[in-house]
């Protein structure tokens, strides 16, 4: 008897433990972030200090001097920009990848990113775009409408009666596919100038990032986020199976429904805003994954943290990868991201 | 517990244009008795079960629990009533095992787990109940296809329904954990008056634990009474084609004992 009580005293206090350590975790990650977004913007052409850059950004905006403008108007978008990017676009990851139970699935892989990059082609090549729009935002608009209307051809599949997550997935990859041969067609027919401009777009880049663009992006954050949350246990039921998640009394469609609308929010503003950067929502979720777990309490904000890691990190080694240069982070994120993605895999593997 | 009896009628269970089962009555199922739905493999066993648990879009007759039509409930008072328990509980899932007895109560929010420490403690009262109280830190990719079901059935036990729906329970288990099994459900049952009902491929277990055995092939019912009833040479000649005895071992038991397939004259 005493024996019992003792294996089930042990099981409530490793769960607490459990927990504990993977707030511990959240919180690592976190500080983590803190000290790459510093570097991030400590980085560039003129090397700041590290104490500089803090005072700066303790002094506020518009508080004068070179440093602060340094600071306030051109480092500190890029940084905010590439957090706010990596976390949205790691939690869209994190959330398909639950919902159609498909470790391959994220925003780029199923044709949002592609989807975007033909909004763009078509603003940038051909001049036309969402009526009403400034020239400004023409590019960035054609680019979300794009991606939302790809992620809403996804989600009406996904009503279809008879249509299985499997079917979705192939869907999605057949959209890509076709996407890619539209802007390959554009791209045929574009003037060289407007070739060029459409490469870069494709590349992905920090350098379009302004303090509106960025409002936007933290609005749609904050808008998503709370709804992450909430579904975070239903999301973590339906880990276990369709039939199992719905016995439990979740309505598996509408989890669905509402995930894929976040992304949908979420992984077309980020594109729109910084282009193709793919890696981040694919591979965010599986360092979260590897770290805490698939309870979603904590897989969804450790995501979302990973992604903001990683591409705070890969902006930092963008602008110092070749001096003098700015390595368009679409291009940095797999590289840096592959190797970091690797060593947790295969350390992962040793360990079991 | 509501302890009022499940009836089935009229049922008709398709996926899209396939229908699997058709017009199926079913007398009604009483609160603490133990049913065995057999059949021969593709008989539409499980399609009963996800039928009946409501999970299959293509569903059209009436399943009452007592007065109320549980085909017309929303999924979240559905839950509140009936556990199912499919046949495989996914292997490759960075959960541990109690993750995926807090999630089971919390994906809802239930009475029996108002917050997470009251989750994490009746959580631990079921695994207990089971003599899995071991594993409850273990993630689900680490365990064996019989630790598994254990869990898969815990999950299914600790949202304490009026219905308890397990498909093959005992698939994966070796011969004790069997009969450990099938004794637990078959006491949860009784003891907590719910109706249950269990598909199951081994007959002897069926015989043995089960107050109630319900034959289905193609979709119809074949023969539906107590396993003495029901089990009878000319039942498993026409359900299952075999040339079958029936014998009572020492301690009155039921034993099937299948001699030899049955040719069908196509052969």
């Amino acid at each position: 008897m005493s024996a019992t009580t003792l294996a089930a005293g042990d099981a409530a206090l490793g769960y607490r433990r459990l927990i504990l350590r993977r707030a511990a975790l959240l919180l690592a990650l976190s500080l983590g972030l803190l000290v790459a977004f510093l570097l991030d913007v400590a980085t560039g052409p003129a090397r700041l200090p590290l104490g500089t850059v803090l005072d700066a950004l303790l002094a506020g905006r518009g508080a004068g001097g070179a440093m602060s403008v340094i600071v306030w108007d051109v480092r500190l978008p890029y940084a905010v920009m590439a957090m706010l990017v990596g976390a949205a676009l790691a939690l869209s990851g994190a959330e398909m990848q639950t919902v159609l139970d498909n470790p391959l699935a994220s925003p780029f892989t199923l044709g949002v990113s592609s989807a975007a990059s033909l909004g763009a082609a078509l603003a940038i090549v051909l001049g036309t775009g969402i009526p009403f729009v400034p020239q400004d935002w023409l590019v960035p608009a054609n680019a979300f409408v794009f991606a939302l209307a790809a992620m809403l051809l996804l989600q009406f599949m996904a009503q279809l009666r008879g249509a299985g997550l499997q079917a979705l997935v192939l869907f999605g990859i057949a959209l890509v596919f076709a996407f890619n041969a539209l802007v390959a067609l554009i791209q045929f027919l574009a003037t060289e100038q407007a070739l060029q401009q459409l490469v870069f777009w494709s590349m992905g880049s920090l350098a379009r990032a302004t303090w509106d663009k960025i409002g936007i992006l933290a609005l749609a954050l904050l808008v998503a986020i709370p709804f992450s949350a909430r579904a975070a246990w239903r999301l973590t039921a339906l880990r276990l199976g369709e039939d199992r998640a719905r016995s439990f009394g979740v309505d598996t469609n509408a989890t669905r429904r509402g995930a894929l609308l976040r992304v949908s929010l979420l992984a077309g503003v980020s594109v729109a805003f910084v282009g193709t950067i793919g890696f981040v929502g694919l591979v965010g979720p599986h360092a979260a994954r590897l770290m805490v777990g698939e309870d979603h309490r904590f897989f969804l904000p450790a995501s979302a943290l990973c992604g903001a890691l990683l591409l705070s990190l890969s902006s930092v080694v963008g602008k110092l990868a070749v001096p003098g240069l700015l390595v368009p982070i679409g291009i940095v994120t797999a590289l840096v991201g592959v190797p970091v993605f690797l060593a947790l895999v295969m350390g992962r593997g040793r360990m079991a | 517990m509501s302890a009022v009896p499940l009836s089935v009628t009229n049922l008709r269970v398709a996926y899209g244009r396939r229908v699997i089962v058709d017009g199926l009555d079913l007398a009604p199922l009483q609160p603490g008795t133990l049913t065995a739905l057999v059949g021969p493999n593709a008989a539409g066993k499980s399609t009963l079960l996800r039928g009946i648990a409501g999970l299959v879009p293509g569903t059209h007759g009436t399943v009452r629990l007592g007065e109320r039509d549980l085909l017309a409930m929303s999924i979240p008072e559905r839950a509140r009533h009936l556990a199912y328990m499919p046949q495989g509980l996914p292997g490759g899932v960075a959960l541990t095992v109690m993750e995926t007895l807090v999630g089971a109560l919390r994906a809802v929010p239930t009475a029996l787990a108002p917050d997470g420490a009251s989750a994490a403690a009746h959580a631990i009262t079921v695994l207990q109940r089971l003599g899995i109280e071991h594993l409850a830190l273990r993630t689900l990719d680490r365990l064996s296809g019989g630790q598994r079901q254990l869990v898969g059935l815990a999950q299914a036990m600790a949202r304490e329904p009026d219905i308890l729906m397990l498909d093959e329970p005992t698939s994966a288990l070796d011969l004790r954990h069997q009969v450990s099994v099938m004794a637990l459900v078959r006491e949860t049952v009784v003891q907590r008056g719910l109706v249950g009902v269990v598909v199951l491929h081994d007959l002897g277990l069926a015989a043995r634990f089960a107050d109630r055995l319900v034959a289905l092939s193609e979709g119809a019912i074949q023969a539906d009474g107590t396993p003495l009833e029901t089990l009878t040479p000319a039942l498993l000649a026409k359900v299952y084609e075999v040339e079958a005895r029936i014998e009572h071992c020492s301690m009155g038991h039921l034993l099937v004992l299948a001699d030899a397939p049955i040719r069908s004259a196509a052969e």
